[in-house]
């Protein structure tokens, strides 16, 4: 009768106990209904007819992790009848995806967060991946979260590196303002979500020959369904956009240069140069330029050719926004200011000197190479 | 507009204000107290030690929850030299037996600490709004206005603790500006080091303490006088001359300047090494003792700590003085009160008494010659150090110079330096300043 | 009207440092502050106070000292402050936050229906901006994130129209009530406030609920336990092994042979980067 089988289950809730008691009694092991979730994810973002090029540099991150766990890597793409979905899973084949999980309503033309976030939850509990990345953008940091606390897992933000650990994500981000890394992971619940920045991965390689298939599935919403409408966009003024995260040169000015009258000499390398200009946080505070060209922590990570960094001393909040740059060149008068630590080559000097001088230096020379290219 | 009324308003959230606040909200009068920082402690600075007997008789029981960093078994006093020093300590273990009459506190913590307290007594504290003047009624001060909208609020008396750069009581002609040779700036740094390498290098063990309090060649020839104390994890080591010395200096230095040298000092920077800088930070501290305390009481006001002047330079004593002001205005008030009694002057006037009756203008009496004593007489600061120092070496280093010689030309050196109507007049002149 | 506005009391991340030796993060004296870009969040909604009358609720799940953060708000005029605070909510990461501060403005709502939450944009510390999505989520919120402006609000009508900032420029959504906006940051001034909010606010008790105050049903989804993720490490970054190579101005009569070599040797090490540099100029 009942008296038998108590003891049986007992000694099985006892056993599943002492397996999924982790840290803290909380669980650490994944459960067995979750071990059928397979496969690497890549949110596709794209709007108005181009794809964010973050999503490749994940799908790059994707591949690598697919390979380490022997899984597949898969796009995916919501969007409206306007949108071309079908040519952006071709693309996304050539930088890595195995397959792209297509979801096409008029609900979806143009994003918002509703319809994106049951669109993406509903594939992701059909199709059920073990690992989804998103870009950290406006909107996929709108996205992520919203999915995660639908899926009641976990999400790892701005991530500056991603690996396997036995089988499982291994989330790498900057905390406490960048002085310290933490590695995090999600053991007990699937999918682990991470989102990463513009141009943390790099880009990966083009593989041409490379193709996959397409899955779709419904969107099973209606518009009266949707509360929020979108009732214009307002694209940004071309003057006024600035480009930091693909420019290939970027010369940057920090609280050493002492006033906004002295950044002017940033801008006049920047021109010299066609280089796009960037900042400090106590220079965007201060209110010498814009915020959208806070490179660091809270702004813009960057990783151009080539980094100029005037009278910034390279504390871990603006050094972990640029160090990925391929040359660093510092100008700070304190010989021992951190940012030497990592910089390329460095001038101990005054900016206000070196920049004028490295200004005319640069036009000199390159006024001789523009004239023999024309 | 606020038009809000209360038994009294106290200007400031530091150990005077705080003290005078918690008093008064614990007799059960409706105080209001105003800080213009954006919290208690933001714009305070201080060496720091706290004097146990001044606090005893505000908070008993302090010690339960107070933050305190050590309490003091040893006070060394350094004579500097370029490169030498010549001290005295005295250390003893019955410092080591509770209560604690002194500890080093870091005053970020502490005044947040007893700011709790002065909230938990019941005065209502607003931070960040600055008392912009005084409301008078005629002679009468009746409440105040601050710097936001519908500021003004009254009350039967304003008690000023608003520190050393008063300027409530100037411009409501109570006194005159600070002068220049009444006041010392000040600059400190706190260094931070490991517990252990503090006992270490202090001889002290857990919860130890020591303080040194120096003098010398390192304020280069300008009144004013250096420190070292030990804090748990952290030193704190500043330096301060009078205003007026530096203003007069020829070469200009700044007080900072002063802090690097002492800092390198050989004697001093053992002790500071590995430490790193984790605050910074520079004040004014009065320095014009007796003679320089204004009126402190008048038709509704009432002025408390460093905005009286109350400050005993020859001891570096200032909190103990703040806070013992504080509950003596307190309590003028709170006897007032109960008696229903109006707050005038006359009535008022119950707290100068009682000051005079205190160590606080005792004190102050004592060593009322001592600020002028010391601007008439640089050569305590610019000969004396080298002078003691000299005469130490000479002493101490064995060479084979037989021990009346060596006298002979210690002597000889003051007389050379002093001559001898110097020096009677040195010793005159300290005798006054100390009886 | 009834607004909640979410913050958070924050280590001034600017200010941390990692010992050199032991590795550990430096926390003595460094100062608690509120959440910078939640002060964004709360001057809007005080401004829509100002506008439609009615209460802003503070509400913060933190430790005891972050009484302290509560009452700063309170001092720029809100209504009201609750700190939710209890042992159990320790090492909370978003989902188990946003559960909590979740069940936290159910129980407010209780009180008075709730047509608005504001949160900042994201934390110093954490930098994730995921709490407002996951509060939103949870309470079926209509959710509004990087919100530069607020153009229109219509409490009769129960719908609200704002500007939210995308890539490459501004979408203008509408929508209904209830909704939560994350506030993007220098979208305004915070006020200076009156005396008499300051003494209101001085007076205020911030009221403190632990979890059961908090209404919190399920307590295997806060703190600890309630967190998906889990940190597994926390190291210092490997600092680069390389330093520049150096070159001193001096007293400023090399400079110009400083910037020269400068020039050479990035150009000789990076030959493409000087012709792409030329070709881009040339266009």
């Amino acid at each position: 009768m009942s008296e038998a089988p108590k003891p049986a289950m007992a000694a099985a809730a006892a056993a599943g106990a002492v397996k999924t008691a982790g840290r803290s009694g909380r669980s650490t092991e994944l459960p067995e209904h979750l071990k059928a979730y397979k496969g690497v994810w890549v949110f596709i973002e794209h709007d108005r007819g181009q794809v964010h090029s973050v999503s490749w540099e994940l799908m790059g991150e994707a591949r690598k992790l697919a390979d380490k766990l022997g899984v597949e890597v898969s796009g995916v793409l919501l969007g409206g009848p306007a949108d071309k979905l079908e040519d952006y899973a071709k693309e996304a084949y050539t930088y890595g995806a195995d397959h792209c999980y297509i979801m096409r309503d008029p609900v979806l033309q143009g994003y918002r967060n509703e319809p994106f976030t049951k669109g993406l939850t509903d594939l992701v509990n059909k199709h059920q991946p073990e690992i989804m990345l998103l870009g950290a953008t406006t909107m996929g940091r709108d996205l992520a979260g919203s999915v995660a606390t639908t899926l009641g897992t976990g999400l790892t933000a701005d991530c500056t590196e991603l690996n396997i650990d036995g089988r499982a994500l291994a989330a790498t981000r900057p905390t406490f303002g960048g002085s310290l890394l933490c590695t995090i992971m999600t053991l007990a619940y699937r999918p682990q979500m991470a989102t990463m920045r513009p141009r943390t991965a790099p880009m990966p390689r083009r593989e041409p020959e490379r193709s996959g298939d397409i899955i779709t599935m419904a969107l099973g919403m209606i518009e009266t369904d949707i509360v929020t409408k979108l009732l214009e966009f307002i694209p940004d003024a071309n003057r006024n956009t600035v480009n930091l995260a693909y420019a290939d040169i970027i010369i940057s000015g920090g609280k050493g240069l002492k006033n906004a009258d002295n950044f002017k000499l940033v801008w006049d390398l920047a021109r010299v140069l066609g280089a796009e200009v960037g900042a400090t946080r106590a220079v965007t505070q201060a209110g010498w330029c814009e915020t959208e060209r806070q490179v660091g922590q809270t702004g813009k990570t960057v990783r151009p050719k080539l980094y100029i960094a005037a009278g910034i001393s390279g504390a871990i909040q603006h050094r972990v926004g640029m160090e990925a740059s391929d040359v660093i060149v510092a100008i700070n008068t304190d010989a021992n200011a951190p940012i030497f630590d990592f910089a390329h080559h460095g001038i101990v000097g005054n900016a206000m000197q070196v920049l004028p001088a490295l200004t005319a230096a640069f036009r000199a020379h390159l006024d001789k190479r523009i004239r023999r290219a024309a | 507009m606020s038009k809000e009324k209360f038994d009294a308003i106290v200007v400031g959230a530091g150990p005077s204000g705080n003290t005078a606040a918690y008093t008064l909200a614990k007799a059960g009068l409706k105080v209001l107290q105003i800080e213009r920082g954006e919290y208690p402690g933001s714009k305070n600075v201080q060496g720091a030690i706290l004097y146990s007997d001044a606090l005893e008789k505000v908070i008993p029981d302090f010690r339960d929850d107070a933050p305190l960093e050590r309490h003091i078994i040893e006070q060394r006093i350094w004579v500097l030299d370029d490169n030498s020093f010549v001290g005295t300590h005295y250390r003893s273990d019955d410092y080591n037996k509770p209560p604690y009459n002194r500890y080093t506190i870091i005053r970020a913590q502490f005044d947040k600490w007893f700011s709790s307290k002065v909230r938990e007594a019941g005065a209502l504290l607003i931070c960040e709004t600055t008392v912009e003047e005084l409301l008078m009624d005629g002679e009468r001060c009746i409440g105040v206005r601050c710097d936001r909208q519908g500021g003004e609020v009254y009350a039967d008396v304003v008690i000023l603790a608003d520190g050393v750069n008063s300027t409530l009581a100037r411009k409501a002609g109570f006194h005159g500006d600070i002068e220049a040779k009444n006041v010392a700036l000040a600059v400190k740094e706190i260094l931070f080091m490991p517990e252990e390498v503090i006992q270490q290098r202090f001889n002290i063990k857990d919860e130890e303490g020591v303080v040194i309090e120096m003098m010398g060649s390192v304020t280069e020839g300008m009144v004013g006088t250096a420190f070292l104390y030990t804090n748990k994890e952290s030193l704190t080591i500043g330096v301060g001359c009078m205003l007026s010395d530096f203003k007069a200096n020829p070469n200009r230095t700044a007080p900072y300047a002063l802090l690097e040298k002492l800092k390198r000092h050989p004697s001093i920077a053992p002790l500071i090494e590995g430490g790193e800088m984790k605050e910074y930070c520079a004040h004014l501290i009065p320095e014009g003792g007796f003679h320089a305390v204004p009126k402190v009481y008048g038709e509704g006001w009432m002025i408390v700590g460093d905005s009286g002047g109350f400050v005993n330079a020859v001891h570096r004593e200032g909190s103990n003085l703040a806070m013992t002001t504080g509950r003596l205005a307190a309590e003028t008030v709170i006897k007032a009160k109960a008696a229903k009694q109006p707050l005038t002057a006359k009535v008022l006037k119950a707290y100068k008494d009682a000051l005079d009756e205190s160590f606080v203008m005792k004190d102050l009496h004592k060593y009322r010659d001592m600020p002028e004593v010391l601007h008439s007489s640089p050569q305590f600061f610019t000969q004396y150090p080298g002078l003691v120092n000299r005469a130490a070496k000479t002493m101490f280093t064995v060479d084979g110079i037989s021990k009346k010689a060596k006298e002979k030309e210690i002597f000889g050196s003051f007389k050379t330096a002093r001559r001898w109507g110097g020096l009677m007049g040195d010793a005159f002149k300290l005798w006054r300043a100390f009886r | 009207m009834h607004i909640v506005v979410c913050i958070k009391q924050v280590p001034d991340s600017a200010q941390i440092r990692v010992h050199p030796v032991t590795n550990t993060i430096m926390r003595q004296g460094v100062p608690a502050i509120v959440n910078p870009y939640d002060l964004f969040a709360l001057e809007e909604a005080l401004r829509l106070k100002d506008k439609f009358g009615g209460r802003v609720t503070m509400l913060c799940m933190g430790p005891p000292q972050a009484e302290d953060a509560l009452r700063k708000c309170l001092s720029f005029g809100a209504t009201d402050a609750i700190l939710v605070t209890d042992r159990s909510f320790a090492g909370a990461d978003t989902l188990a936050t946003s559960y909590a501060l979740t069940a936290a403005i159910r129980k407010i709502g209780q009180e008075q229906a709730v047509d608005l939450v504001f949160t900042g944009k994201q934390t110093i510390d954490g930098d994730t901006a995921q709490v407002g999505p996951g509060i939103a989520k949870r309470l079926g919120l209509n959710l509004l994130t990087y919100v530069s402006k607020i153009n229109e609000l219509d409490l009769d009508g129960r719908t609200l129209t704002v500007e939210r900032r995308a890539e490459g420029g501004v979408q203008r959504l509408q929508t209904t009530l209830p909704s939560l906006i994350t506030m993007l940051e220098g979208t305004n001034e915070m006020r200076f406030a009156t005396m008499d909010d300051m003494l209101r606010a001085g007076r205020c008790a911030v009221r403190k609920w632990n979890k059961d105050d908090a209404g919190i049903e399920d307590v295997s989804k806060i703190g600890l336990k309630g967190s998906p993720t889990i940190v597994s490490k926390v190291f210092a970054p490997k600092a680069r092994s390389q330093r520049a190579e150096m070159q001193e101005v001096g007293d400023g009569s090399g400079v110009n042979d400083v910037c020269l070599n400068l020039l050479q040797k990035i150009f000789t090490t990076h030959p493409t980067l000087e012709a792409e540099t030329v070709e881009r100029l040339s266009a």
